[in-house]
């Protein structure tokens, strides 16, 4: 097995007092998607400070190519950075910025001209090339900076909020090119974001954060199914969280009492752990019993209308601390103030230690 | 009793303009004067004076001396002030605040006491009274203003862009002759022309410390030992004219920005 393309090794950053990352490893492969995702606060973009050289970690090593990159300043090491503000240079063509790495290098006049233009052309703004950065749009600027950051063929691209400035329609269009470019490049891109969508849609690896850990890694579809954390099951999407004690556990099932009754699911907890039972809303049936747990009644608080389905939230008759968050369809008649029985099925439980 | 208000008002504004400006109309004025006096009546217009300045050498050389200690010094304090600007905004220096400070105090210090210590230390250090030592004095006076200047304008918003560079390979002296200099071109252009300004028509420093090269004010001054003469008018008229011209390439380059 080759070596990753990228290895975090035990990193530890602290700006004075406050601890922002701790002791985190991540190994990335080449040619590879990797969503960094978590709130503001969770390291995330420190992280990617530290992947571009601008932070050198408190402890720890970074390896890129197998070679030590930790202290290695971003002028000499293989990755390039496309800002949240695009920090293009105001003063130069849109050519100029994206040829200005290849300048850095020698390249001459000529040749430059052309693999910016070539650059620019993947990135479907080839006719920008004598305007000035203030001439383009938002969306536009942005395509400039990642095509400024291609240009000089990096062996990581990074990528800080890139679509954090945009509107909600030009990011979604954005996203869809930006795993189009990435798959015909094939550089290994890593980007943080905060947006789960964003995450869902275009990791490869999505790399969950919170307050300077990494909770959970894997393909966007497994730590959907099944997040590892309490934290990551209510970032990376939303779910209903029961809280309950373990009370028996045997061949593999596990019965914990939860305020809603004692629910027995797959599972591998010790009896007398504290664990939080996580459900997905679209699992989550209302209405007359449907799943194989009976999950009591609640009293629905909120239906939201959201097109392809609704949105419900509701109050738990057994606990008011407990909230259903679920999905039902369009066409449900379910009305705020209503009193309705939940229920769910046991292998969409996802138990969790609390 | 609101026209009366405005009438006031007027008469205010017109009092307060002709105190500020009616020396200058008069000295310009009588620069124009045909006849040796420049006093009333006005004889002119005639250019004759004008052309006797340009044609006393020593009013020339002077004219000559005072521009290029006026250039090379302003081109000292913008760079010296650029480089401690950017030194400031971009790292995080022990007691940053109280050495900002200091920099910028010689601004608040008369042009005399700036003079007087420059002459003392000049004699001490064996430095003879030159265009040269006038024009490290015009450094002292002018570099606090160029590092305020360019302080100011030198935001956050500007690290990323530097930081791109870094990013894309550029060394250090590249980043800061490349992207820096050229982002903050409109300040440093404005320091510079504050300081040829300031410079150009400075007295008490030029008079301390030069002896037989010197420039135009100090000129002006022996000229006017020797009385009142449209000459003297002619050659001030020159040195307003000038300055005025240095300020208005100071407000273009400041005030004049490209849109965002």
């Amino acid at each position: 097995m080759s070596a990753p393309l990228v290895d975090i090794r035990n990193v530890s950053h602290r700006f004075g007092q406050l601890s922002v990352l701790k002791n985190v490893s991540l190994a990335i492969e080449p040619g590879s998607y990797t969503i960094l995702l978590g709130p503001s606060g969770s390291g995330k973009t420190t992280l990617l400070s530290i992947l571009g050289g601008f932070v050198t970690p408190s402890e720890g090593k970074v390896f890129i190519r197998g070679a030590d990159c930790t202290a290695v300043p971003p002028a000499k090491r293989p990755t390039t950075t496309v800002f949240q503000d695009y920090a293009l240079f105001p003063h130069m063509s849109v050519g100029g910025n994206v040829g200005f790495g290849l300048r850095m290098q020698g390249v001459d006049g000529a040749a430059r001209a052309a693999k910016a233009r070539d650059a620019l052309t993947l990135v479907g703004l080839a006719a920008a090339f004598d305007k000035k950065p203030h001439q383009l749009s938002g969306g536009q600027r942005q395509r400039v900076a990642l095509a400024r950051a291609l240009v000089i063929e990096p062996a990581v691209l990074l990528l800080d909020e890139p679509l954090g400035a945009l509107d909600l329609k030009l990011r979604r269009q954005m996203q869809d090119e930006l795993k189009a470019i990435q798959k015909r490049v094939g550089t290994a891109f890593i980007h943080v974001t905060h947006d789960q969508e964003e995450a869902m849609a275009l990791a490869d690896l999505c790399v969950v954060m919170n307050d300077g850990r990494i909770e959970d890694e894997g393909s966007p579809e497994r730590v959907y199914a099944r997040p590892a954390t309490r934290f990551s099951a209510t970032f990376m999407g939303e779910s209903t969280i029961l809280a309950g004690t373990v009370t028996e556990a045997r061949n593999g099932t596990v019965t914990a009492m939860t305020a809603v009754g004692p629910i027995s699911l797959p599972g591998a907890s010790p009896a007398g752990a504290k664990v939080a039972l996580a459900i997905r809303p679209e699992h989550i049936a209302l209405g007359e019993a449907k799943g194989d747990i009976a999950l009591g009644t609640a009293k629905v608080g909120d239906v939201v209308f959201q097109g392809s389905f609704k949105r419900v939230l509701a109050t738990s008759t057994q606990d008011t601390a407990l909230q259903f968050i679920a999905k039902a369809p369009a066409s449900a008649t379910i009305q705020a103030g209503d009193t309705i029985s939940v229920s769910c099925n046991a292998q969409d439980i996802i138990l969790l230690a609390d | 009793m609101r026209a009366a208000v405005r009438l006031a008002a007027w008469v205010y504004a017109i009092a307060i303009y002709g105190f500020i400006f009616l020396p200058v109309v008069v000295l310009v004025l009588f620069s124009l004067q045909a006849t040796s006096f420049p006093i009333p009546p006005f004889t002119g217009p005639s250019l004759r004076w004008y052309q006797a300045v340009l044609s006393d050498a020593r009013l020339t050389s002077a004219l000559a001396n005072s521009l290029l200690v006026a250039v090379l010094s302003s081109l000292a304090s913008v760079t010296l002030g650029f480089l401690s600007a950017w030194g400031f905004a971009r790292f995080v220096l022990p007691g940053s605040a109280i050495l900002r400070g200091l920099i910028t105090l010689p601004l608040t210090v008369s042009y005399l006491i700036i003079g007087m210590g420059l002459l003392v230390l000049f004699n001490w250090a064996g430095v003879p009274k030159s265009l040269l030592a006038a024009g490290i004095g015009h450094v002292v006076i002018n570099l606090p203003l160029c590092f305020a200047i360019i302080y100011s304008q030198m935001g956050d918003h500007q690290i990323n862009i530097e930081r791109a560079a870094r990013d894309l390979g550029a060394a250090e002296w590249k980043v800061l002759l490349m992207i820096t200099v050229p982002v903050m071109a409109p300040a440093i252009f404005a320091g510079f022309f504050l300081s040829m300004t300031f410079s150009w028509d400075e007295f008490v420093i030029s008079f301390l410390l030069t002896r037989f090269e010197t420039t135009l004010p100090v000129e002006i001054w022996n000229l006017l030992r020797s009385g009142l003469n449209p000459k003297t008018n002619a050659v001030g008229s020159l040195v307003f004219a000038v300055s005025i011209f240095m300020v208005v390439f100071f407000e273009l380059t400041l005030l004049r920005r490209k849109p965002a």
